[in-house]
């Protein structure tokens, strides 16, 4: 999938030298988990007290969260299916991280990759489902990978705000979306909720074995693994990084910054739009506003909380993936409403960022973050 | 709907009417996040203070029975957020586009959280005056039903843009937003400036969020909002940083909000979503139309992250 991508490094014509980064990276690797550690626990701390002063037990609290998350094997397979998404959303923001861009339309690309790969669908209907499973999975790459691939065109010509820009785009697919849903590709038999046709039983792409986890967990890990290699093991990356660092010494020593942005912002939005069609293939079966639940945004939270490192997206995205499984949990067992899951995201995400802070201050000095 | 009376006049007259009704939360967060980005730092965090405001509002008009107190609510409880936005990002390397996100997400949360018990009841709503009454035609009453909050707003846009020019702390206010070298070597904290403007700006945008739940739909659920708070943020870079830009862009973003609902009326049904994205792909072609790799968007605040 994405390791076709190794090809563009070549192009980029820089001699493979020795990686700087290796020996910094793992000097702060300790930082690295330390720090968005302590500002997890810290979160989680607020949100108890938050939830004692609606007169719940905060212990009760993270014992449901626990078990609801990776209490049970049933609860370990919701979180990894919810994980799964993450995983490719988070690597929308992480990948352009690289060079210094903030995306966050990782939605956008989502339900761009959900239409796309339901349209290549039901228009081969007729072919043999792993033909048709293949073109869902090529169709939603580009899709989303044109998307997000559109923000960094609009950036590298334009000078465009990339943050801006793929947010608005977030609005205008899920109005592309909601338009094609109750118009053109609208099934007539969908009623209450217009969607398209569904994608055919036999072309689901069903689930990993003796376990109730769909194979899109292993795209996703696939993804994750392609990307850090992408990153940290090819020239093309280290360009990346460079060009990360410091654009303007990436142009000294030749780097075509462009082609690195295009490229880059391409197998972003790819992962986001294979979330998208992972979720068309393996859980909704067709393409409607369910797709909308939000796995764009959760996944800027994953990639801010992996610090942009696409290997440490996996375990943070099953975190997350665990925290949204036990929402159902706390809902029944609790009577906390089902916005809680998305109010602890928001103070786990605002002491992730506030302990950007603490960064310097521990020692090893970073070359950026 | 007594349609025959005026027939394909209800399209124009529909529009007016949601370019003013549909228009005062974009004009109150725009006017907000004006004063936030002029000020030099970009709060992406107002469509979380729209829905906690609108959440506020509500609960507190039903709790008091006195809508202006909701009102109030909702402007201290989008002072309260601001501030948290400010305080977060003055904190060194913290990047205040990723803290907007992340308030976002914890506004929007917290205000379905708290607003559960408040889906309901019904509170009581904010007046409205009537500059219809000269009219027999139901829908020119309709559409000139003009609530407080509105006039407020418009009158609210020149002061703004009197104030940015003429005052002290207008003029505190663009220079940490243009040089925050220049202001402290004029001896003022860049930072309590930044606090003041985002609390301020988040004051606004708690008050356009009161006027979704008390006026126009006039209920509090989950739907409310359905991303306007980002669209202001972007009507202010359409604006080019200018309240009395500000002003007309939000009666713009309005009308094109409320051109959808009103073909609906009258049978156009179809793209009715791509009217209603509108104001979304009008901000991205002004962008695109107006930035260039070699400079700065004219009239923008030179310390603003979207523009280095």
């Amino acid at each position: 999938m994405t390791s076709e991508t190794a090809d563009p490094a070549q192009a980029a014509g820089i001699a493979p030298a020795a990686d700087p980064g290796f020996l910094q990276r793992h000097g702060g690797s300790i930082e690295y988990v330390l720090i968005p550690g302590a500002a997890l626990i810290a979160a989680l701390g607020v949100f108890g007290g938050f939830v004692a002063l609606f007169g719940k037990n905060p212990l009760d609290l993270y014992f449901y969260m626990y078990y609801g998350a990776f209490g049970t094997w049933f609860s370990w397979q919701n979180t990894l299916t919810r994980a799964a998404p993450l995983i490719l959303t988070a690597l929308c923001t992480a990948l352009p991280a690289q060079l210094g861009m903030v995306i966050i339309g990782g939605e956008g690309a989502l339900l761009i990759g959900a239409l796309c790969a339901t349209s290549a669908a039901l228009a081969l209907q007729a072919m043999p489902p792993l033909v048709v499973q293949f073109s869902m999975v090529g169709a939603g790459m580009i899709g989303g990978g044109l998307w997000i691939m559109l923000a960094g065109a609009l950036r590298q010509y334009r000078g465009v705000n990339e943050t801006i820009s793929s947010l608005l785009l977030v609005y205008i697919a899920l109005a592309v979306l909601n338009h094609l849903v109750e118009g053109p590709l609208r099934d007539p038999a969908s009623l209450n909720k217009p969607s398209t046709r569904e994608i055919g039983a036999a072309n689901m792409i069903g689930s990993i074995p003796g376990t109730d986890v769909h194979w899109g967990l292993l795209f996703g890990v696939v993804a994750a693994v392609a990307a850090y290699i992408l990153i940290y093991h090819t020239t093309f990356g280290f360009a990346a990084r460079v060009a990360g660092g410091n654009i303007r010494a990436a142009k000294i020593v030749g780097l075509s910054v462009g082609k690195l942005i295009l490229s880059i912002c391409f197998l972003a939005g790819a992962c986001a739009g294979l979330a998208g069609m992972v979720e068309v293939a393996a859980v909704q079966g067709r393409t409607n506003a369910n797709l909308a639940v939000g796995y764009g945004f959760t996944g800027i939270l994953v990639a801010f909380l992996a610090r942009q490192n696409p290997l440490a997206v996996i375990p943070v995205a099953i975190l997350l993936g665990g925290i949204g499984a036990s929402g159902g949990l706390l809902q029944r067992r609790l009577g906390l409403p089902d916005a809680s899951v998305q109010v602890l995201q928001g103070i786990i995400f605002i002491f992730v960022l506030a302990s950007d802070a603490i960064y310097g201050r521990i020692g090893f000095l970073k070359g950026r973050s | 709907m007594a349609d025959g009376t005026i027939g394909l006049w209800t399209v124009p007259l529909a529009v007016l009417g949601g370019a003013i009704r549909v228009s005062t939360p974009f004009l109150f967060v725009s006017l907000g996040e004006c004063i936030t980005e002029r000020a030099g730092r970009i709060n992406l965090g107002l469509e979380g203070t729209l829905v906690m405001g609108a959440m506020s509002a509500y609960g507190i008009s039903y709790v008091t029975g006195s809508p202006w107190l909701g009102v109030l609510a909702a402007g201290i409880t989008g002072a309260l957020l601001g501030a948290l936005h400010a305080g977060i990002c003055s904190l060194p390397r913290v990047n205040d586009i990723a803290v907007g996100i992340a308030l976002m997400l914890f506004g929007t949360g917290l205000a379905f959280y708290l607003g559960k018990p408040l889906i309901e009841p019904s509170a009581p709503h904010l007046p409205a005056i009537d500059f219809g009454w000269w009219s027999d035609v139901a829908q020119v009453r309709a559409a000139l039903r003009i609530n407080v909050l509105f006039l407020i707003g418009v009158a609210l846009a020149p002061i703004l843009y009197w104030a940015f020019r003429t005052t002290r702390w207008g003029l505190l206010i663009r220079t940490a937003g243009e040089s925050a070298d220049a202001a402290r070597a004029m001896g003022h904290s860049v930072l309590m400036i930044r606090l003041r403007a985002t609390m301020a700006g988040g004051f606004l945008a708690g008050i356009g969020g009161s006027f979704l739940s008390l006026f126009y739909p006039g209920s509090w659920n989950e739907g409310l909002s359905s991303g306007q708070g980002i669209t202001a943020v972007a009507l202010v870079i359409f604006a080019r940083w200018d309240p009395m830009l500000c002003l007309w862009a939000s009666l713009a973003f309005g009308g094109a909000a409320a051109l959808g609902p009103a073909l609906q009326s009258v049978g156009v049904t179809s793209g009715y979503h791509l009217f209603n994205a509108a104001p979304y792909i009008l901000t991205l072609l002004i962008m695109i139309i107006t930035c260039s790799p070699k400079r700065n968007l004219s009239g923008a605040p030179a310390e603003l992250s979207i523009t280095r």
